[in-house]
């Protein structure tokens, strides 16, 4: 039944399966507050930690939860870890508690955690699914810097606060604005659909003059 | 207690704050059921219902139980959003098989649709009463139903159109879902 080692776990999440990028998951958060890196980092961070922590739980769990209702368990237990989260960042980083605002609440309704749950950590012992998480946790942030890095240079000419091209740098603001950030992950999708077909055209080469 | 008028709340909930294309919420059923303008539509009704229901039961949350316990908001609205989606659901089995059909997956997802959790969310940090609230409601079901109808028409239409390789799939109905949004920021500062 077991086909992957722990290390395919780890890796997997990061690019290949990548929650954002590939499998389309956790879409609002993504998009709602990568208008600035420090957001989309303290998004991500928030994010890691409930998804770690779920995790771990329910992988533990797994054998007490019946069937029928694990759906609902598995939200209750996500639940809990948001309030938690919500409440660290309040008391940490309340100003990016106060920029993240209800989205912090949202985390509870990101498909990507749920998802992880019901497909790999209700099968597999803790410190794989642990290994799942932050995998998978590392490429939502991976994805969340980028689009934040990519919206917050060009849409305000600084990178984490710090000023890049001087004073005559002119802002496009649309890139900030909630249009830009359906325009970064599209153009970000089709970049990733240029390089696809590139590969493929390579790999069919190599097939061709291997046979 | 808010004291924005009923209008304004509707107003700005439909078109200026738009749910989708402003705030980013209840993407999910955006790109999954936008494909066609008969099922975005009802996909959209169904939203409003649950809206609305869910505005109701969070007023009455607020108000009477979650006074004394306030950190346990979002279980518990997450707990009765459930229970009011698995009821919709039975419901619309029962009334409806084509819709039950046609909606599929995205019915009982309706429970991570950040849109439901976001409109009570919302409706409490703002501190609407119940009229305000169910307005509230109707106005964002009303303004994804409309994102959810121009975006499916958007679609139909290209469907039939010559688009390069690299574009077919989700970039696409981003970049349309990224103009479309630019044509909403022209509602901002109307209110």
């Amino acid at each position: 039944m077991r086909t992957t080692t722990p290390t395919h776990d780890f890796v997997r999440g990061i690019w290949k399966e990548n929650p954002v990028l590939v499998q389309m998951l956790g879409l609002c958060p993504a998009l709602a507050v990568t208008n600035s890196v420090a957001n989309a980092l303290a998004m991500s961070g928030a994010t890691f930690f409930v998804m770690s922590c779920s995790s771990v739980l329910i992988s533990t769990c797994k054998r007490f939860i019946p069937h029928e209702v694990r759906i609902s368990a598995y939200i209750l237990v996500i639940a809990t870890f948001v309030t938690l989260a919500d409440m660290l960042l309040q008391a940490y980083a309340p100003v990016q508690h106060k920029e993240l605002g209800a989205f912090i609440a949202l985390i509870v309704v990101n498909c990507m955690i749920l998802g992880r749950q019901e497909s790999f950590s209700s099968k597999n012992n803790p410190f794989r699914s642990l290994l799942d998480a932050v995998g998978t946790g590392i490429g939502f942030t991976i994805a969340l810097v980028m689009m934040g890095g990519f919206r917050e240079i060009l849409g305000t000419g600084s990178f984490l606060g710090v000023s890049l091209f001087g004073p005559n740098f002119e802002p496009w603001v649309i890139m900030v604005l909630p249009a830009g950030g359906f325009l970064t992950l599209g153009f970000i999708l089709l970049a990733m659909g240029v390089f696809e077909q590139r590969k493929e055209a390579k790999d069919e080469q190599v097939t061709e003059v291997l046979s | 207690m808010s004291d924005q008028s009923l209008f304004s709340i509707f107003f700005s909930a439909m078109v200026v704050n738009n749910f989708t294309l402003a705030m980013f919420l209840g993407l999910c059923p955006f790109m999954g059921v936008s494909a066609r303008v008969e099922t975005g539509l009802r996909m959209g009704l169904a939203n409003i219902f649950v809206l609305v229901l869910t505005a109701i039961s969070a007023w009455f949350l607020n108000t009477y139980i979650l006074e004394q316990a306030p950190y346990l908001r979002i279980i518990s609205f997450i707990i009765v959003i459930a229970s009011l989606v698995q009821i919709v659901e039975m419901a619309v089995k029962k009334l409806s098989p084509v819709l039950f059909r046609q909606l599929g997956i995205f019915l009982p997802l309706m429970t991570t649709n950040c849109a439901i959790l976001g409109l009570a969310i919302f409706q409490t940090n703002r501190g609407y009463g119940f009229l305000q609230g169910v307005t509230f409601a109707v106005g964002a079901g009303l303004g994804l139903t409309l994102a959810l109808v121009l975006m499916a028409s958007i679609r139909e239409s290209v469907e039939f159109s010559d688009v390069p390789g690299i574009a077919k799939g989700t970039g696409l109905v981003l970049i349309i879902a990224g103009t479309l949004s630019m044509a909403f920021m022209g509602f901002a500062g109307l209110l």
